[in-house]
C-alpha cells in the first residue's frame, strides 16, 4: 500500500539540504507519494528507511511468474476485491494435474491431450496453461519418471506437488535447470523445500490449514531469502475455500498485511461438490491465481476458460467483435441484412437470436466503438452515414440481390437519411430487442 | 502468528420475502419460499448469519416448447407436454419452487389465451404445492393481459408475477396489489434502472416486502460479466443501507445458458467444445453457480442435473464453518 507523502517524510533525514534538488524533505515527500521521483536522488537517506520505503512500493499481492520454454504464466500483483472497482489484471493459471502412480502411457496420452487443446472464443484461441504433478506414490522414482513423461509430453509450465522434500528433490533434478511451482512447504518441511526453492529459483507454495499459521510459515520462509511465495489455504470445500480467499485478499488489500500477501492455489477436485467445474468457476471468480484441475474434459475446460476471460474482461473496455459482414444460417443473395454494432454483448445477443431461429440472414456489424445501439446512436457513433459507410466498405451490395437492409427498432429515426445515403436500398426498421428478432424475420421479412 | 480478520460491517440489510401462502395465510401451497435476510456479502458467515438459503426454481411451460433444446425436452420426456405433469416431475426433480413461463401462442399458432393461461396456471398449483412464480411471453401487452387473468383467478396464492417491466409496471403491480401476489421487476443489466423502477413499483403501494428484483444475466459467454458486477454492485448498495436496492435477487440462468449454442445445439459445432450434455450442463450450473456468488437469492434453471449439481454447491456454501 502506497505510503502518504508525510509517512514518506517522517522516513527522511528532514534537513532540507536540496541535494535532491526539491527545496525541502517535505516537497521531496510529496513528489515521492506522487511517484514523481525516485529514492535514490537523496544521498543521506538511512539504510533503514530505503528498505521499509521499498517494502511499501512493493504492490499488495505479490506478483509471481511462472516460465518454461517459452510459455509463462504472471499471476497475482492484483488491487481489487470487486471488477467493477477496476479490473482484474492477471488471469488465474489452469493447470491439469496428474499423479505419478498412473501409467507412463496414460500421462503421456492425457497431457498431449491438454497441451494440444485450443478452442475459439470470439476470436481468441484459448488454451490450458500447464501441468501439477503429484508425487501419490510417495516414491522419488516414480514422481522423476512421472515429471520426465510430463515433459517429454508438453513444454508448459509445471507445478510439483510433494510433501517430501527428499522426493521433491528427486522431481527437480529429472527436470534440471527449470523452475515449475513446488508445493509444498508446510510447517513440517518447510526449512528443506525452502532450500530446495532457493536453490531452484522456484517459486514456492505454503500450506497452513489456518490462516494464522499461513502467516507464521510464510514469515519464516521469507526470512531465508524465498520471496515467491503462493498460498494454500488448505480448504478443499467450495464454502471454506469462498471465505479463505475472500479473507486473504481482503488483508492483502485493505491492510497490505505482507504475511499473506501473494497469489492463492486453488485445488478443484472431481468430488467437489456440484463437480470440479463448479470449484474452479469459484477460484477464477474469487481470487484464485492457481487452479488445479483433477481431469482434463473438453467440455469441463471449455467452460472454464470462456469464463476466466468474461471476469477478466475489462468493465471499462468492453470486448469488441471485429466490424464485418457476417454470415449466419448460409445466407443467400435472397435474404436479408441485419445492421447492429460491434459491442459484443449486442453483437452475441443478434447472432444468438438469429442462429438459433434457424433463419438465413446477412449480420452487418458496424464499427461503433464497442458501444450497444443506443449508447452509441447517443453519442453519434452509430447514424445513418457510419453504417452506410459499411455497406459500402464491406462490398454488401455485392453479395445480396435483394437489398434490404434491417435497422434495430431503437434507431428507427435513422431510416429517413439511410434511404438518401443508401439509393436503391429497401430500409425496414426491425424490433429493439434482439429476442424479438426470429418472430419479426417470420412475419415480416 | 494470530491474524485479525477484518469484518465488514454493513448499515444495510436485504428484505426478507416469502413466495406462496399456505392454506392458513389464504393460499394453497403446501409451503412457502423465504429468501434474502442477508448482512453481508453471499456465504461471508463470519460476518453475518445468511438467515435464508438461496433458493432453486425449475422452469416450467404452459405447452410444449418448441424453441428448448433437444436436451432438455428429451429429459423431460412427455411430462412437457402438460403443465401439471411437468410441475409434479419438476417438483421430483427437487426444485424449490416453480416458474410456469407462458407461451405468446398456442400449439395452433393464435396467441395463447388469458383462459389457456389461467388454466395452466390452476392445472399447475393443483399438481404440485410448491409456490410458483408465473413469466408472461415477454411481450408487454401479452404479458398485461395473460398475468392479470392469472393474478385475479390465483388471488391469495402469493405468486410472484413477472415480467414486471418500465413497459408494463402499472398493470402488473395493480394486479398483485389486488390479488395479494408480488412481482418480480426486471431492468436490463443496470443499477440505476433496476432503482428506479423499484422506486416507480414501491410508489405504487406495494408493500416492500413484495417485490424481486431481476436485474437480468447473461449466460457464461454471453454477457455474464455484466449481470455478474450489476449484481455485486446491487448487493454492495443494499448493504450500504440504498432501502431501493434492498430486495432479493432472482436471475435466470437456466433461460440465458440454453439459449447459447454452446448448450443448445449438439451438432455442427466445433469438437473441442466436447461432449454435449456434459458442456450442456456445465454451462447452465458455472452461470447458475456464479450468480449465486455475486448475490442471487433464487436461480430459474431448466435441467435436472443442473439443479442436483447448484443445490450441492449451496449445501456446501451454506455449511461453510463459520469461523473459517
Amino acid at each position: 500500500m502506497a505510503l502518504s507523502g508525510i509517512q514518506i517524510y517522517k522516513l527522511l533525514p528532514q534537513t532540507n539540504c536540496k541535494d535532491c534538488g526539491y527545496p525541502t524533505c517535505l516537497a521531496f515527500a510529496m513528489k515521492l507519494a506522487a511517484k514523481q521521483a525516485e529514492l535514490s536522488s537523496c544521498p543521506h537517506v538511512s539504510e533503514e528507511a530505503k528498505a521499509q520505503l521499498s517494502e511499501a512500493a512493493e504492490p499488495p499481492i505479490r506478483l509471481v511468474t511462472l516460465q518454461a520454454d517459452g510459455h509463462e504464466i504472471k499471476v497475482g500483483n492484483e488491487t481489487v476485491l470487486f471488477r467493477h472497482e477496476k479490473k482484474f489484471f492477471n488471469k488465474p493459471g489452469l493447470f491439469i494435474r496428474v499423479r505419478d502412480t498412473d501409467p507412463a502411457e496414460d500421462i503421456r496420452a492425457q497431457v498431449a491431450a491438454a497441451d494440444s487443446y485450443r478452442v475459439n472464443y470470439v476470436g481468441m484461441a484459448l488454451s490450458l496453461d500447464g501441468f501439477a504433478v503429484e508425487a501419490t506414490s510417495g516414491d522419488p522414482g516414480a514422481f522423476a519418471s512421472a515429471i520426465s513423461a510430463v515433459r517429454a509430453a508438453s513444454a508448459r509450465p509445471l507445478i510439483l506437488i510433494s510433501r517430501d522434500p527428499a522426493v521433491m528433490a528427486a522431481g527437480l533434478r529429472a527436470i534440471d535447470g527449470e523452475s515449475p511451482l513446488i508445493c509444498g512447504a508446510d510447517a513440517a518441511n518447510w526449512q528443506a523445500m525452502a532450500e530446495l526453492a532457493r536453490q531452484h529459483n522456484a517459486p514456492l507454495a505454503v500450506l497452513g490449514n489456518s490462516l494464522d499459521e499461513l502467516a507464521e510459515l510464510t514469515e519464516k520462509i521469507k526470512e531465508t531469502g524465498v520471496k515467491d511465495l503462493v498460498l494454500d489455504h488448505g480448504a478443499r470445500s467450495l464454502g471454506a475455500a469462498l471465505i479463505r480467499q475472500t479473507q486473504i485478499r481482503r488483508l492483502a488489500l485493505k491492510q497490505n498485511f505482507r504475511p499473506l500477501g501473494f497469489p492463492i492455489i486453488a485445488f478443484a477436485g472431481n468430488d467437489a461438490p456440484g463437480g470440479q467445474a463448479v470449484m474452479a468457476a469459484q477460484a477464477i471468480a474469487k481470487y484464485a491465481g492457481f487452479v488445479v484441475l483433477d481431469s482434463f474434459a473438453p467440455e469441463t475446460v471449455y467452460p472454464l476458460l470462456v469464463l476466466r476471460e468474461n471476469i477478466y474482461t475489462d468493465p471499462q473496455k468492453p470486448i469488441q467483435v471485429q466490424p464485418a459482414l457476417y454470415e449466419i444460417n448460409n445466407p443467400s443473395p435472397e435474404d436479408p441484412v441485419l445492421v447492429t454494432t460491434n459491442f459484443s454483448i449486442t453483437y452475441f445477443s443478434v447472432a444468438n437470436e438469429v442462429e438459433s431461429s434457424g433463419l438465413p440472414a446477412w449480420l452487418l456489424v458496424t464499427d461503433a466503438e464497442g458501444m450497444s445501439v443506443l449508447t452509441a446512436w447517443a453519442a453519434g457513433k452509430f447514424d445513418a452515414e457510419r453504417i452506410a459507410k459499411a455497406v459500402k466498405g464491406f462490398n454488401v451490395a455485392d453479395k445480396v440481390s435483394r437489398k434490404r437492409l434491417v435497422l434495430p427498432g431503437h434507431v428507427a429515426v435513422l431510416s429517413g437519411e439511410l434511404e438518401e445515403e443508401l439509393p436503391g436500398w429497401e430500409i425496414r426498421v426491425g424490433p429493439r430487442e434482439a429476442v424479438d428478432l426470429p418472430a419479426f424475420m417470420k412475419q415480416a421479412l | 502468528m494470530p491474524v485479525d480478520i477484518p469484518k465488514d460491517k454493513w448499515p444495510g440489510a436485504v428484505r426478507t420475502i416469502t413466495l406462496g401462502a399456505t392454506p392458513a395465510e389464504g393460499g394453497t401451497r403446501a409451503r412457502t419460499v423465504t429468501v434474502g435476510g442477508e448482512k453481508a456479502l453471499p456465504y461471508m458467515h463470519f460476518e453475518a448469519e445468511m438467515p435464508y438459503r438461496p433458493v432453486i426454481a425449475l422452469e416450467i411451460k404452459d405447452r410444449r416448447p418448441d424453441d428448448w433444446s433437444p436436451l432438455l425436452l428429451e429429459e423431460w420426456g412427455e411430462a412437457a407436454s402438460d403443465p401439471a405433469s411437468w410441475a409434479k416431475a419438476a417438483e421430483a426433480a427437487g426444485a424449490d419452487l416453480l416458474v410456469l413461463a407462458l407461451s405468446l401462442t398456442g400449439a395452433d399458432g393464435q396467441p395463447t389465451t388469458p383462459a389457456a393461461a389461467v388454466a395452466a396456471a390452476k392445472a399447475v398449483l393443483a399438481a404440485s404445492g410448491l409456490p410458483l412464480i408465473v413469466f408472461g411471453p415477454g411481450q408487454a401487452e401479452a404479458d398485461n393481459t395473460l398475468l392479470l387473468a392469472v393474478a385475479e383467478a390465483t388471488k391469495g396464492e402469493r405468486l410472484a408475477l413477472g415480467i414486471c417491466e418500465d413497459k408494463n409496471y402499472r398493470t402488473i403491480v395493480a394486479a398483485a396489489l389486488a390479488n395479494d401476489h408480488l412481482v418480480t421487476a426486471r431492468t436490463p443489466m443496470d443499477v440505476n434502472l433496476a432503482k428506479q423502477l423499484n422506486i416507480l413499483i414501491s410508489d405504487m403501494g406495494l408493500p416492500l416486502d413484495r417485490i424481486l428484483m431481476d436485474p437480468t444475466t447473461g449466460a457464461l459467454g454471453y454477457g455474464i460479466e455484466y449481470g455478474y458486477s450489476v449484481m455485486e454492485r446491487l448487493r454492495l448498495a443494499a448493504l450500504q443501507g440504498d432501502a431501493m436496492t434492498q430486495f432479493p435477487m432472482i436471475v435466470t440462468p437456466g433461460f440465458e445458458a440454453w439459449k447459447a449454442k454452446e448448450a443448445k445445439v449438439g451438432q455442427g459445432v466445433p469438437a473441442e467444445w466436447g461432449n454435449w450434455r456434459e458442456r450442456a450442463i456445465t454451462w447452465e450450473t458455472l452461470t447458475a453457480v456464479t450468480l449465486l456468488e455475486s448475490g442471487a437469492d433464487i436461480v430459474v434453471l431448466r435441467h435436472p442435473e443442473s439443479v442436483r449439481r447448484v443445490r450441492a454447491a449451496i449445501d456446501d456454501l451454506m455449511t461453510a464453518p463459520v469461523t473459517a
